[in-house]
């Protein structure tokens, strides 16, 4: 068989190269299976990027739709206003793009988030909010007062269209000292410098 | 009472930037007198010219760049690189040299790269190698020093010889180092016997000039300005290897520990070049092991290259490799495993 | 003698300690209004006992603790609460908090004090609720509720009670003199401490730039404590380097001091647990230093919580027009207040006034040199340097891994950078976007879950329904085919096609239903439209009720916000709509009805 071999280099070099090709294709099919990844973890994410309002402004029925369809190529990565630019910048990191600014079709970045709060005088208790909140954050029955759980709303403000007496506020979530932190230096100006009692006669006046 | 508001800590420290690179540029002024004494005022004239350019070119990037000009320059880092650059060139350089110099240091080292505290390579060094890669003449005309030319030239001699063309007619001489490395027959004590620029230990003047630096450096080192690790390891490790190669001073020797230590840059290079804290590794054991290697480089190329000094190309060199220093000496932090790296 | 060690790092920053140990520590005196933040301690704010308009008598309890990391507030003199209400607190955001106001009446009548008896202090647990219930809370200015830190749990037995004595930010000696006037009361407080903690060694631990406080400590330490004087340096008297100087060993990353055996209490902390436990007094003063060259009588002064920073400023000589910042706390750590009103709190162990020629306002930050000066003086042995590129490029996990919540924010780097860069405001923002992410990220886990469960009900009702509708078709069919049986068995022979058909088309069943229920209606079912006159004539009723109260409430709405009268005023619209369709609906019926009749 050597002797052959070393007879016939050409035949020789063939099977060289289809021993060597089945040696890794059979390394690369078990790498395969043993190395398998259940699901679309792309998919997930994606996901996990996203803040998880559920608003729908990008156009979808929710966070994970829209994490499905950036996936899929259907959706552009700056449709998620809540998320913001941290946002877009975050899945232009996963997925290896170029960032874009926040498409303002979808809406504009709110600076400070907002929870919803029930005017608890005016609900007339049509339940129209609760079904229209998407992390079921408000509660309530039929003919009884609706309040919404201010720990488990999103703000994504789902709830203020359908209500038939306007009686749902987005109301900007105030700086708590609890919140409270100092900015980050902003190294073009030098150090944060304000002349506090001036700030706190601004405040009063 | 109008109260402001800042965050801790209140107090500061004495030590600011302005102030480190004052003190650098005073701790030059015994080398630099040095050399004034043995090869006349040329480095004076190099320094003034090469500071002009230096300021012209930083000030005019920060204005494109859209940067505070003054207070930028108020850090005087411009300054300190062209006062290096300039002790590094040859007195008596003309100016177009000096500006192409300067312009290397502080256009192509430093501002390219963001200004200071960017920059990932000596921006003195960056200028001088430049220069000594473009401009060998110009860069191995050393004027004779004292007591061996006939005179040395005056002031005004070396402002013709800067802003003149080709003007400059005062004697010039091999460096000690050039003689050693093109020996090849001879043994030391020959060679000593035979040239006298060779002097007792490290040249005539230039062993003057290396003291005078060392003597900066020490003040620089009293005041706080750096810790004496990268000098430290840089100087041991050169003699270390003069010491082991030194062959008892046959023909194949490298020259003496002390030989080395005293001529051509080396004081120079340990105290103010090797302790440049933008491009030397940063944590204390990579500092010494930064120091090190830029003396083992130095040694290597003054004994095996093709240059006279080595200076400038094993800063460079070892300016690559600083931060995979800083990697691999990072501290243990407080109430942590050793060897749990980030 | 015990051998010490040292810490990484550490800077010698000039003291200024002098200025205020002229004069022993004197009392501040009571002035006209104290304010009582409810949350002076790391923890659950207190909640509030007594009512606005209420009069107390010094040592009344406010406010009491709300959980076990938490601890009351007393009444730090008599007088009368005059309101509990937002308040700014020493706070370096200048916000406000909920505080109790109490006005002082000057007579300073005071509870009868009630210590422990012998009996109770034997009885580890009353001894923890005696010092809890005295409001004590770390004096060092950290404020973590003392009594958590003596129940360290079960399976963490404690070996060494570090008693903290080391003061080492400049300015501050409210520790130092302290120790010089009455280091017996806290010889007595560690002696209560280690009764709880059953501590192998006692330690307390000063630097050597305070001989008289430990010549004062060593006359009055028993032989179960030791002195240990190590030499100055900041920061040593941070908890994690005092245990590397006294033991030579580290606190684990994210752990506490429990973890490796020890307990770390402040001097302040110490005579507080001896004043709760001896004398029955709760924490209700401190002794805090005032000085800075804008004062011009520098010194230690007692202070009742509570007590305006304005005032005691007066008391002490403030300058104001040489002030230029107010800083609770050393000029290392302490952070600026924005406004003077606000109170001395328990962890206000100094307020610093200094001028600009003292302090000066820092120059604008200039570019990193790398110089490595932070590096050398980390007592934390971080890389400052990396760490500030990192939070300059909002790096947030390599800043984690770079062990950025290993810093303690001394400011050591801060204070030797060349530059003037704020490297402690950097690490302190960063720090905190990274909790406020963590937090985001787990709000959005939850977010998703509930998201996510919805969907699922949702799904599961739609399905639901769904095979609700199946079932009633299918019932509605098999009902259909029984009646076409029926129907076959009574008439066979005639319409035996006809029955085929029907059994096996539902729309031919639906047909016949339809006609039977035409017939009987012909038929003359007359209840039926009276009952609908009925109904809808109470129906009416209830919507003119309905539309009255809306109209009454929206004539009565009077406040100034127009989007709730519009809602109002759309509401009595919409059941006027209502009500004008019912009563048509009415007039319909009642038709048929004369109609039919």
């Amino acid at each position: 068989m050597l002797a052959w071999l070393a007879d016939h280099p050409l035949a020789a070099a063939v099977l060289a190269l289809v021993a060597l090709g089945l040696v890794f294709g059979a390394v690369l099919g078990y790498a395969a299976e043993r190395f398998r990844t259940e699901g679309n973890p792309v998919v997930e994410q994606i996901n996990a990027i996203l803040p998880q309002t559920q608003c729908g402004q990008c156009g979808y029925p929710g966070c994970r739709p829209y994490a499905e369809a950036i996936a899929g190529g259907s959706a552009e990565i700056n449709q998620c206003p809540p998320g913001g630019e941290a946002g877009i910048q975050a899945l232009a990191d996963l997925l290896d793009v170029e960032a874009k600014p926040l498409d303002a079709a979808h809406g504009e970045e709110a600076p400070v988030k907002a929870v919803a709060f029930i005017h608890e005088d005016d609900c007339i208790g049509c339940t129209k909010c609760i079904q229209a909140c998407p992390v079921d954050a408000i509660l309530g029955a039929a003919k009884q007062m609706h309040t919404v759980i201010g720990s488990e709303c999103t703000g994504c403000d789902l709830c203020v269209e359908p209500c038939p007496v306007d009686c749902i506020e987005m109301i900007p979530q105030a700086e708590t000292l609890k919140t409270w932190h100092w900015p980050l230096p902003d190294p073009a100006a030098g150090r944060v410098e304000i002349i506090a009692t001036d700030r706190l006669q601004d405040r009063a006046a | 009472m109008s109260l402001l508001r800042i965050t801790s800590p209140h107090a500061h420290g004495p030590l600011s930037t302005t102030r480190v690179m004052q003190t650098v540029l005073l701790a030059t002024l015994p080398g630099v007198a040095a050399l004034v004494w043995f090869f006349g005022p040329g480095v004076l004239v190099n320094i003034a010219v090469t500071s002009f350019f230096a300021i012209a070119f930083e000030a005019a990037v920060l204005k494109l760049r859209g940067r505070p000009v003054l207070r930028t320059l108020d850090d005087h880092s411009a300054v300190v690189t062209a006062t290096l650059l300039a002790i590094a060139l040859p007195p008596y350089a003309p100016w177009w040299l000096l500006a192409v110099g300067a312009a290397a240091s502080i256009l192509l080292a430093k501002q390219l790269y963001g200004g200071l505290g960017y920059n990932p390579f000596n921006p003195a060094m960056v200028g001088y190698v430049v220069l000594l890669i473009s401009f060998p003449v110009q860069m191995s005309t050393w004027a004779a020093p004292r007591g061996l030319a006939a005179e040395v030239p005056g002031l005004v001699d070396a402002l013709q010889a800067c802003f003149i063309p080709a003007s400059f007619d005062g004697a010039t001489m091999a460096t000690p180092l050039d003689i050693l490395r093109q020996n090849s027959d001879q043994s030391l004590a020959a060679l000593y016997a035979g040239t006298p620029q060779l002097g007792a230990w490290g040249g005539v003047g230039w062993q003057w000039v290396s003291l005078g630096f060392l003597a900066g450096g020490l003040w620089m080192l009293y005041r706080g300005i750096f810790t004496w690790h990268a000098p430290v390891a840089m100087l041991a490790a050169l003699a270390a290897l003069a010491a082991l190669f030194y062959d008892g001073g046959g023909p194949g020797s490298g020259g003496s520990p002390l030989f080395h230590l005293l001529s051509g840059a080396t004081m120079f290079g340990a105290f103010f070049i090797v302790t440049d804290p933008v491009s030397s590794a940063v944590s204390t054991r990579g500092r010494l092991i930064y120091g090190a290697l830029i003396g083992v480089l130095i040694y290597l190329i003054r004994t095996r290259g093709n240059y006279p000094d080595a200076v400038a190309f094993a800063v460079l060199i070892m300016n690559f490799a600083a931060p995979f220093i800083d990697y691999y000496t990072q501290p243990r932090s407080y109430g942590h495993a050793r060897g749990d790296r980030p | 003698m015990r051998r010490v060690h040292t810490f990484h790092g550490g800077i010698h920053p000039p003291e200024h300690k002098a200025q205020s140990l002229q004069a022993p520590i004197q009392p501040a005196g009571i002035p006209p209004q104290l304010v009582l933040p409810l949350a002076q301690h790391i923890g659950a704010p207190a909640q509030p006992v007594v009512r606005a308009g209420q009069a107390v008598r010094g040592g009344e309890l406010l406010a009491e603790a709300d959980g076990f990391v938490s601890v009351p507030v007393h009444a730090p003199t008599s007088g009368t609460v005059s309101a509990i209400e937002e308040r700014p607190v020493p706070h370096p955001s200048g916000l406000s908090a909920p505080c109790i106001v109490i006005d002082t009446d000057g007579a300073d009548t005071w509870l009868p004090p009630a210590p422990l008896a012998a009996a109770e202090r034997a009885d580890q647990t009353r001894l923890r609720e005696c010092i809890q219930g005295a409001g004590i809370a770390g004096m060092g200015g950290a404020g973590f509720p003392t009594a958590v830190k003596l129940s360290p749990g079960p399976g963490k037995a404690i070996d060494t009670l570090i008693i903290n004595g080391t003061e080492c930010e400049p300015y501050i000696t409210a520790d130092d003199s302290l120790m010089r006037e009455r280091a017996g009361d806290i010889v007595a407080g560690t002696r209560i401490l280690a009764e709880l903690l059953a501590p192998r060694d006692i330690l307390i631990g000063v630097e050597d730039n305070k001989p008289e406080a430990i010549a004062a400590l060593q006359a009055a330490a028993d032989s179960t404590m030791e002195v240990v004087v190590f030499p100055t340096k900041y920061p040593s008297g941070g908890e994690k380097q005092l245990i590397e100087i006294l033991l030579g060993k580290q606190v684990p990353s994210g752990g506490i001091p429990a973890d490796i055996g020890v307990v770390c209490q402040n001097v302040g902390t110490a005579v507080a647990v001896h004043e709760a436990v001896a004398r029955g007094r709760p924490l209700v003063s401190r002794v805090t230093t005032v000085t800075g060259e804008a004062v011009t009588r520098p010194g230690n002064y007692e202070v009742l919580l509570g007590t305006p920073m304005g005032w005691l400023l007066e008391q002490a000589g403030v300058d104001p027009d040489r002030a230029r910042r107010l800083i609770m706390g050393g000029p290392m750590m302490g952070f600026s207040i924005p406004a003077p009103e606000c109170p001395v709190v328990k962890t206000t162990n100094c307020l610093l006034v200094p001028t600009e020629a003292e302090l000066p306002t820092p120059p604008p930050a200039q570019a990193c040199i790398r110089c490595g000066l932070c590096a050398e003086a980390c007592p934390a042995t971080l890389l400052p340097q990396q760490l500030y590129w990192f939070a300059r490029g909002k790096e947030y996990d390599k800043l984690e891994g770079h062990n950025l919540f290993d810093c303690i924010e001394c400011g050591a780097c801060s204070y030797v950078c060349p530059s003037h860069i704020p490297l402690v405001q950097y690490y302190r923002a960063s720090k905190a976007e990274i909790i406020a992410r963590r937090r985001e990220a787990e709000k959005a886990d939850h977010a998703r879950e509930r998201f996510e469960a919805r969907q699922a009900r949702m799904e599961r009702l739609a399905a639901e329904r769904e095979a609700k509708r199946a079932e009633r078709k299918k019932a509605a069919e098999a009902k259909a085919r029984a009646k076409a049986r029926a129907a076959a068995t009574e008439g066979a022979e005639t319409v035996d096609g006809a029955q085929a058909a029907a059994d096996e088309d539902p729309i031919q069943a639906a047909i016949e239903r339809a006609k039977a229920r035409k017939a009987a209606l012909a038929a003359g079912d007359a209840g039926e439209p009276a009952d609908r006159v009925a109904k809808l004539t109470a129906n009416v009723d209830a919507i003119a009720k309905r539309l009255a109260a809306a109209r009454e409430k929206l004539e009565s709405y009077d406040g100034g916000e127009a989007p709730v009268a519009e809602a109002l005023k759309r509401g009595v619209e919409k059941t006027a709509d209502k009500l004008a369709k019912a009563e048509a609906e009415l007039r319909e019926a009642r038709e048929g009805v004369s109609e039919e009749a």
